[in-house]
């Protein structure tokens, strides 16, 4: 849709991922601060992205390893080329998410948090979205889709490729 | 602009500012808060700017994309000054008669107005919209006027002036004892008198001391400190630099979560602008007071917002509570004595110090004084944001401000205090909304979100969303919550498959006590109110569910079974045509019926059946008739004009 991805792509720049660690002065507590900057440009976290965070930064792998996969914003594998992201928040659980839900699964073959085989979608569920007058709401791509009946969002998926 | 460098000259630059704006200046004020974006805000304010400009009135009139309002359910929102003319449901083919009616014929365009569903009458103005005259908006009320990346629009409004007042003509412990007499309240979820907390840090010995902005607003539904963080970003500032005056620190951060973009980009702007004037950095308004804040995003971790979470966050590690026998008060960010207060609370602060305590009080109950920010949502009318002194009866939040329950429904209950509140029933509709009372009812204030459920909705169902919710969230380090509210929901998840056993709900009961007693932080110990505030209110759901197999809200999966009735069904092909899963056979003039097996039970067949026919219906706790036979399923029609 127009975005740029850098799937398929083996790793982001090296000096990039340098730059990010030099804006935060090279500090081990802007950890967090630095893994969000490299998986917002690279939209996962590759092993080597994180080896060379853990050199510059003294910090052990271990412990980026513990962080990485103790928040949710972070991914350790290569994410589909369109993001689907169903709000599970309780405004729109109580407004039938969950059937919206099962409606994304059964149409795309993967359950939250993978990613289809030929890296066309990645499915999440998010806890809210904050804009519960719309719910239910799919977010596709970070474009939001308000008040959607399992039907309809055959219609929306469709639309991508 | 220029830096103040003293409160006269703070009052002088914001004169300046005053006398450069023309009251009677045509202004469009368009939500640009996050909801009203989702709906589209951000065409429409293009489509302002385009049209203006089209029409040549591009020197007569403002335009402002400002912060959220409130009123999500009728997004994007668009106010049009002086007159304070509001239109709701803005699109951008409505930019074009908006500009020519009203900002060049200054008549009003009629078919945006709120309409009232009751009286069907029309609204002009914003304050006489039921959804806003029921409400008292001392926080969110400026959000409509301000553009929130604008420090002008803010220093215009009277900003900052709080802080002014506490550095040039009070001592930090007037700050302190005006916020104790104020009896502010944290509005995180706690409840926490604020001054007491704030007392504990400036008496701690350590000279190094933190402030912090807690905006790691995790509950489902809930986005009040997201509104404001987005909306009035130098209200929170104002607020932790009279804090950190009061405790004596220099230093503060901003914990975001990072899913809250917008407000990450109105409050770093907030910062640069406030540093360039002069109200945060060194000798701000020449007090010889220094006061510096950075921003920190969460990566997404509901614990995370727990107050010892948040700062072991903060210093760059994995963010799990710890146990606090020392408060983070005396031993918080990197063992310092650290003030941790939740958005809403800081935005209070400017207001206290400015009106006064005795202002203050006077909204509000006894034990919970001032007004506190609801977000309203779920089956109601007027999703949105609310602001009403606390005190105010459910009732009149739900029906008055909120419109009440769409379709015609039953309201059924309203949830309160996110994943670790309780659901409340209709027989306590009348109840007072304050920090006590929802305790008292098996509930809690929690942050303010308020879920409305209605009918449809099943309780069994509620309580097991919040605690699959929970063991997602729970960090797993002390066995109580871990364990515990995986043994819940692994009961809760069988009752409403049909599995439970009787015993099933005195053994909830006794797994909640356990949870509650023996977690390490309040994610654990509060996990159990979804639990036993749904059995204390609405056992016979549960036992419905246990002993007949029956799911009385028509709602849990397991236990429904779509049916078409083949003496209703009319062959009109408009379930056949829809179903996702293809479970419906059937044909022009013959009867449909639903292949059970193939059935996914998504709805949609009801949801499209015409309500003239209304053949679909759901069946819970007995057996799905069997399917009418091949020869019977023929609808002979009379043809037309015989």
């Amino acid at each position: 849709m127009g975005r740029e991805t850098k799937v398929g792509k083996e790793m982001m720049d090296n000096d990039r991922i340098d730059q990010i660690i030099d804006k935060h002065q090279g500090d081990a507590s802007s950890l967090i601060q630095i893994l969000l900057e490299i998986q917002k440009e690279n939209r996962w976290l590759p092993k080597e992205a994180l080896e060379k965070v853990s050199r510059r930064l003294q910090v052990p792998l271990n412990r980026i390893q513990h962080i990485v996969t103790f928040y949710k914003a972070f991914s350790l594998v290569p994410r589909g080329r369109h993001e689907i992201h169903v709000c599970m928040g309780t405004a729109c659980h109580v407004r039938g998410a969950p059937r919206v839900l099962d409606t994304v699964q059964d149409l795309t073959g993967i359950k939250p948090g993978e990613t289809d085989g030929d890296l066309k979608f990645s499915l999440e569920t998010v806890n809210c979205l904050g804009c519960c007058a719309l719910g239910p709401v799919v977010e596709v791509n970070g474009k939001h889709h308000g008040k959607v009946a399992p039907a309809e969002i055959a219609e929306v998926l469709k639309k991508y490729d | 602009m220029p830096r103040v460098n003293s409160p006269e000259e703070l009052e002088k630059t914001r004169q300046g500012i005053r006398s450069r704006r023309d009251p009677g200046r045509a202004c469009v004020s368009i939500c640009a808060g996050t909801g009203c974006l989702a709906s589209g805000a951000s065409e429409v304010i293009d489509a302002f700017n385009a049209e203006i400009k089209k029409q040549g009135l591009k020197a007569a009139v403002d335009t402002k994309g400002t912060g959220c309002p409130g009123f999500c359910e009728k997004g994007p929102v668009v106010v049009i000054y002086p007159e304070e003319i509001c239109y709701l449901q803005v699109k951008p083919e409505d930019v074009a008669e908006i500009v020519s009616r009203t900002l060049k014929e200054k008549k009003v365009v009629d078919r945006l107005l709120f309409v009232d569903p009751v009286t069907n009458e029309k609204a002009t103005c914003e304050s006489d919209i039921p959804f806003y005259k029921n409400q008292v908006r001392n926080i969110i009320g400026d959000n409509i006027k301000m553009d929130p990346k604008n420090i002008e629009d803010y220093l215009a409004l009277g900003g900052y002036s709080a802080l002014a007042k506490a550095l040039s003509r009070m001592t930090s412990e007037q700050v302190l004892e005006e916020v104790k007499k104020a009896n502010l309240r944290g509005r995180g979820g706690g409840g926490f008198p604020t001054g007491r907390k704030w007392t504990e840090s400036r008496n701690a010995p350590d000279k190094i001391k933190y402030v912090i902005v807690n905006a790691d607003e995790g509950d489902p539904g809930a986005f009040m400190d997201r509104a404001i963080l987005e909306g009035n970003p130098h209200s929170i500032l104002e607020g932790l630099t009279i804090g950190a005056y009061a405790v004596g620190s220099h230093e503060g951060f901003i914990y975001v979560r990072q899913e809250y973009p917008l407000a990450v980009e109105n409050v770093l702007i907030a910062i640069r602008q406030a540093e360039e004037v002069g109200l945060l950095g060194k000798n701000i308004l020449g007090s010889g007071f220094d006061f510096t804040v950075t921003v920190h995003q969460g990566a997404g971790a509901f614990v995370s917002g727990e107050s010892s979470a948040l700062m072991t966050a903060i210093e760059g590690r994995v963010g799990e509570p710890r146990p606090k026998y020392i408060h983070t008060a005396v031993k918080g960010l990197w063992e310092k004595p650290s003030v941790l207060n939740n958005v809403e609370t800081w935005a209070n602060v400017p207001l206290i110090i400015n009106k006064g305590a005795d202002w203050f009080v006077r909204f509000g109950t006894e034990g919970s004084t001032g007004t506190k920010i609801f977000s309203l949502v779920g089956k109601i009318n007027n999703t949105g944001l609310v602001e009403v002194p606390m005190g105010i009866t459910l009732r009149d939040i739900i029906y008055k401000v909120g419109g009440g329950i769409p379709g015609g429904k039953r309201f059924k209950a309203v949830q309160t205090g996110g994943p670790s509140g309780g659901c409340i029933p209709e027989g306590k509709l009348d109840m007072k909304v304050d920090f006590d009372e929802l305790t008292k009812a098996g509930s809690m204030m929690g942050s303010g979100g308020m879920i409305v459920m209605d009918e449809d909705t099943c309780m069994v169902d509620v309580a097991r969303y919040f605690l699959d919710f929970l063991s997602d969230e729970s960090c797993g380090k002390c066995v109580p919550c871990r364990e515990g509210i995986r043994q819940m929901h692994k009961l809760l998840s069988d009752i409403g498959k049909g599995k439970g056993k009787e015993g099933d709900i005195e053994l909830l009961e006794e797994l909640s006590e356990v949870t509650r007693d023996a977690s390490l932080c309040a994610l654990g110990k509060s996990a159990p109110n979804p639990v036993l505030s749904t059995i204390r209110y609405f056992r016979e759901e549960y036992e419905a569910h246990i002993r007949e197999k029956r799911c009385p809200a028509y709602s849990c999966k397991e236990l429904i079974a779509y049916h078409i009735d083949p003496d209703k069904c009319r062959a009109c092909m408009m379930c056949l045509k829809k179903c996702p899963a293809e479970a419906i056979a059937g044909g022009k003039n013959r009867i449909h019926v639903i292949d059970q097996g193939k059935c996914t039970k998504c709805g949609t067949c009801l949801e499209v059946c015409p309500p003239r026919f209304g053949a679909v219906e759901k069946i819970s706790g007995k057996p799905v008739p069997p399917p009418i036979p091949e020869e019977a399923r023929t609808i002979v029609r009379e043809s037309k004009g015989r």
